[in-house]
């Protein structure tokens, strides 16, 4: 059996070494990366159903008895590989603060108040076009440690698993005009400027829904395959 | 490819997105010769990591078995319970059983990925992934055997550091 193989990611993603980035010191590996044939454990990926999504999984504001507060919106778009073929039937998984930037986690103490109608978890898989739809609340930003007074952008969380292990992809998504974004370092570990835009949401306003829900849009693109091997040798993000 | 999306960190607070309660069973309970494979992350300083995600895959499973997906605890601690894989081949030669591991945590702005093998298996002296690495490196991608399965250590940085690979 042919197995595809897939671009070069070569200038896409962030390096693994970034120390603006405070947190990446002692973590990221000091050795250069080793190449990797792309054999069958990294051409195949598992394949999730139905059962892996709940009844409230892709509307996060249902997910309690009343409504959580803040600016209700509609997140949507499509997870496609680089050529534009749309990956149908992938789980997208989602995470976030609310509208006040704080997470429902122990390890997240700012004094901004928890939303007791708000969890901050979401999951889909997507439709035979690739299309996956969220509804959940505008996230706030909100302050770390990594600098002086440095704030995250207001970002979601998305893991993405695609046809193959070599597709998998964890990001977060960002939204347009966020003044917050230039500071960054982590969405500035992205070196390519056209790339950290990719991360960035749209305004949607045909999927806005009148007296209910802003609407964003934003495609998710994964790696392609290609159809010859020539390349798959060749170095890459460090 | 330039419109490929680019990766981001999993961050701290990934636990309210990816962990599943059955998420560390890579296969169903009670499978015949089911094993677990336990260890530990620890960065550049030997501290464990309480915030990561390890995530394990390996071919020939229906649907999501074959695929095992758990946090670390406070000690840095994971565990995953799966089947050992046969070896495949891979083109003119033959890859020694080994299963897929992608690591995830706030820090790492991409997830790294590295393979485990097994300390028993023939195949790993013809393994064409590890004639590919160091000599003095290789034991990191080897796990050790434990009663009722094995230990693979992950260490991102520093002394021992584990063998990451550019997929």
């Amino acid at each position: 059996m042919d197995q595809p193989l897939f671009e070069s990611v070569s200038g896409v993603h962030p390096p693994v070494s970034f120390p603006d980035y405070r947190s990446n010191v002692l973590r990221a590996p000091k050795h250069p990366l080793v190449v990797l044939p792309q054999q069958l454990t990294e051409t195949t990926a598992p394949v999730f159903g139905e059962d892996r999504i709940g009844p409230t999984d892709g509307d996060l504001t249902k997910q309690f008895p009343g409504e959580p507060i803040g600016q209700r919106i509609i997140v949507h778009g499509r997870v496609l590989e680089s050529d534009g073929r749309p990956v149908p039937n992938t789980l997208v998984e989602i995470w976030q603060a609310n509208a006040c930037g704080r997470y429902r986690h122990v390890v997240d103490n700012w004094p901004a108040p928890l939303d007791p109608n708000f969890g901050g978890g979401g999951r889909a898989l997507t439709d035979a076009d690739g299309r996956y739809t969220f509804t959940t609340i505008k996230p706030g930003a909100y302050p770390w440690g990594n600098h002086d007074n440095a704030w995250r952008p207001a970002h979601i969380h998305f893991s993405v698993f695609g046809r193959a292990f070599t597709q998998r992809l964890v990001t977060q998504m960002y939204f347009p005009d966020d003044p917050l974004l230039p500071l960054d370092p982590i969405f500035n570990s992205v070196p390519d400027p056209h790339g950290r835009q990719r991360l960035v949401s749209r305004f949607d306003i045909s999927r806005t829904q009148p007296n209910w829900a802003l609407a964003f849009e934003w495609d998710i693109v994964l790696r392609g395959s290609r159809p010859t091997p020539f390349e798959s040798g060749e170095d890459h993000d460090d | 490819m330039t419109e490929i999306t680019p990766s981001q960190t999993v961050g701290p607070f990934l636990h309210i997105g990816l962990p599943w309660p059955d998420g560390p069973q890579a296969v169903p309970d009670g499978t015949p010769g089911a094993i677990t494979i336990t260890g530990t992350v620890t960065d550049g300083a030997g501290e464990p990591l309480p915030d990561a995600l390890v995530e394990t895959w390996q071919a020939g499973g229906e649907g999501r078995q074959g695929f095992g997906r758990c946090p670390t605890d406070e000690h840095g601690g994971y565990r995953i319970t799966t089947v050992r894989p046969p070896a495949q081949p891979a083109g003119d030669a033959t890859e020694a059983p080994h299963i897929d591991v992608a690591v995830f945590s706030r820090g790492l702005l991409n997830h790294l990925v590295t393979r485990i093998y097994f300390p028993d298996a023939p195949e790993n002296a013809t393994d064409p992934v590890l004639a590919a690495v160091d000599a003095d490196r290789r034991d990191t991608l080897i796990a050790t055997a434990t009663d009722g399965g094995y230990r693979f250590d992950i260490r991102l940085q520093g002394d021992g550091e584990t063998v990451f690979f550019n997929v």
